[in-house]
């Protein structure tokens, strides 16, 4: 963020935009130009790999049976993503897919509060690709389950034409269908995510250099005072994010969950 | 490698096109990030799924196994329990009942014994006095049977008394006489009642 600041010298305030999320790389490997996100999704992986391999430590130990802090809380969260996601939104079958389920919740949970944690404070999320990459997986198991379950005809048959309706809404209802489990699904999932981090931080980065603009370079009683309220503010809006980041990783995982659990019954 | 070739093409494209002066879009996804968030994310799946996950259904599973298993033993423990207590009930139920029982038997039995009692001590009590009547009426055969031989020792003594002395004294002669009778009278003293009756 110096270098903005650096930048908003001399020619007045420059308002955040989308080159915020395009940090210089800080090395390159064979070609990959290792940024800040990249380094934000791979410290995020590695810090859920561990905080879940410390808390099932015991139980692989074998005394597991009265868990600890740490066992308690990778319990917990794991818990709560196999029931009150897999589960409640599956069903019975819906244990099968739970380690992909609470692997897609923590990953997606922990890049997005990597916005708010220093120093990186850019959620791993927030790039387009994390959360596509995410979503075309989602997307191909769904309908792979689909396919496998009624056959491909059968699939298609079952989403375009379901039974139980008069035909002529079908003239409407079939291409709808269509481009809602092709197209729509997998684009909003992916976008839900990738612009409520996008902006989050976007909303972030204004207030905190608003906030500092106002104080060190417009100054006077008027600058002072908006400054400190944008400061505060920008604190208000950290509690307000790690809220969003949470809410989103959930909602990603749900609908993940809705789709896989759609795919797998015979009613649409 | 040809992926991480295109990757770097691709990221030189949005390089230029941001130092061209435009703004990066948002919405055109970085191959390299791209490929990064999907080897992680699949490494991180892959690692979960191997070492963590079953781990914890494993832990979850023993716990309620565990629960499962004391809520039986705890029913059966108390099925135990209160089919222990009906039985200490019914067995105390029988105790006092014997108990009851035996009392009953007892005070039957207690007066069954006084009566006993009572009737050989009524047999008793009449064979002794059986017993003291017929010695007290052996004994005055004896004291009869004695006197009468006595009398006639003593009427045989006293006729010989007054035949051997002179009769010069009448005046001791009438008393001698009154002696023997007086002696006669002591004796009749003490036979006659028996004799009376």
């Amino acid at each position: 963020m110096s270098d903005r600041t650096i930048a908003a010298e001399g020619n007045g305030f420059t308002p955040p935009g989308p080159s915020d999320f395009e940090p210089p790389p800080f090395f390159t490997v064979a070609g990959l130009e290792v940024n800040k996100p990249i380094v934000v999704v791979l410290l995020a992986s590695v810090l859920v790999a561990l905080f879940f391999y410390a808390a099932s430590r015991r139980i692989a130990a074998g005394n597991g049976m009265v868990p600890g802090k740490l066992q308690y809380a990778g319990e917990s969260a794991y818990g709560f993503v196999r029931n009150s996601i897999g589960l409640e939104t599956i069903g019975k079958e819906g244990l099968r897919f739970v380690p992909f389920l609470a692997t897609l919740f923590f990953f997606i949970a922990v890049n997005n509060l990597f916005g708010i944690i220093p120093p990186f404070q850019l959620p791993g999320t927030s790039k387009i690709a994390i959360p596509l990459g995410l979503a075309v997986i989602v997307w191909a198991i769904y309908n792979y389950l689909g396919i496998k379950r009624a056959g491909f005809f059968g699939y298609f048959k079952a989403m375009m034409f379901p039974p139980g309706i008069p035909w002529p809404v079908y003239i409407l209802l079939a291409p709808i269908e269509l481009l809602s489990n092709f197209l729509v699904r997998p684009i909003t999932l992916c976008l839900r995510l990738t612009l409520n981090m996008f902006a989050g931080h976007l909303v972030l980065v204004l207030f905190v250099l608003g906030g500092e603009y106002l104080l060190l370079e417009h100054g006077g009683i008027v600058g002072i005072l908006a400054g400190s309220v944008a400061i505060f503010g920008s604190v208000v809006m950290t509690f307000f994010e790690a809220f969003i980041q949470l809410l989103q990783a959930y909602v990603f995982t749900l609908l993940a969950a809705l789709y896989i659990g759609g795919a797998l019954v015979d009613e649409h | 490698m040809a992926s991480f070739t295109s990757t770097a093409v691709l990221d030189k494209i949005a390089v230029l096109a941001t130092e061209a002066g435009e703004e990066p879009n948002p919405l055109v996804p970085h191959l390299s990030e791209l490929v990064v968030g999907l080897v992680a994310f699949t490494l991180l799946f892959l690692f979960l799924r191997a070492k963590v996950w079953p781990v914890f259904e494993k832990a979850f599973a023993e716990r309620t196994a565990a629960i499962e298993g004391g809520l039986a033993e705890a029913k059966r423990e108390r099925e135990e329990a209160s089919a222990l207590l009906a039985q200490y009930k019914e067995q105390l139920a029988e105790a006092r009942n014997e108990a009851g029982r035996i009392r009953t038997e007892a005070q039957a039995q207690r007066a069954q014994i006084v009566e006993e009692a009572r009737a050989e001590a009524r047999v008793e009590a009449s064979r002794i006095t059986e017993a003291a009547t017929a010695q007290i009426a052996s004994e005055r055969q004896q004291v009869v049977a004695e006197l009468r031989r006595e009398v006639g020792g003593l009427a045989v003594q006293l006729a010989g008394r007054i035949v051997g002395e002179s009769l010069e004294d009448e005046a001791r002669q009438r008393r001698t006489v009154e002696r023997f009778l007086e002696n006669l009278d002591g004796q009749s003293a003490v036979t006659d009642p028996a004799t009376a009756r």
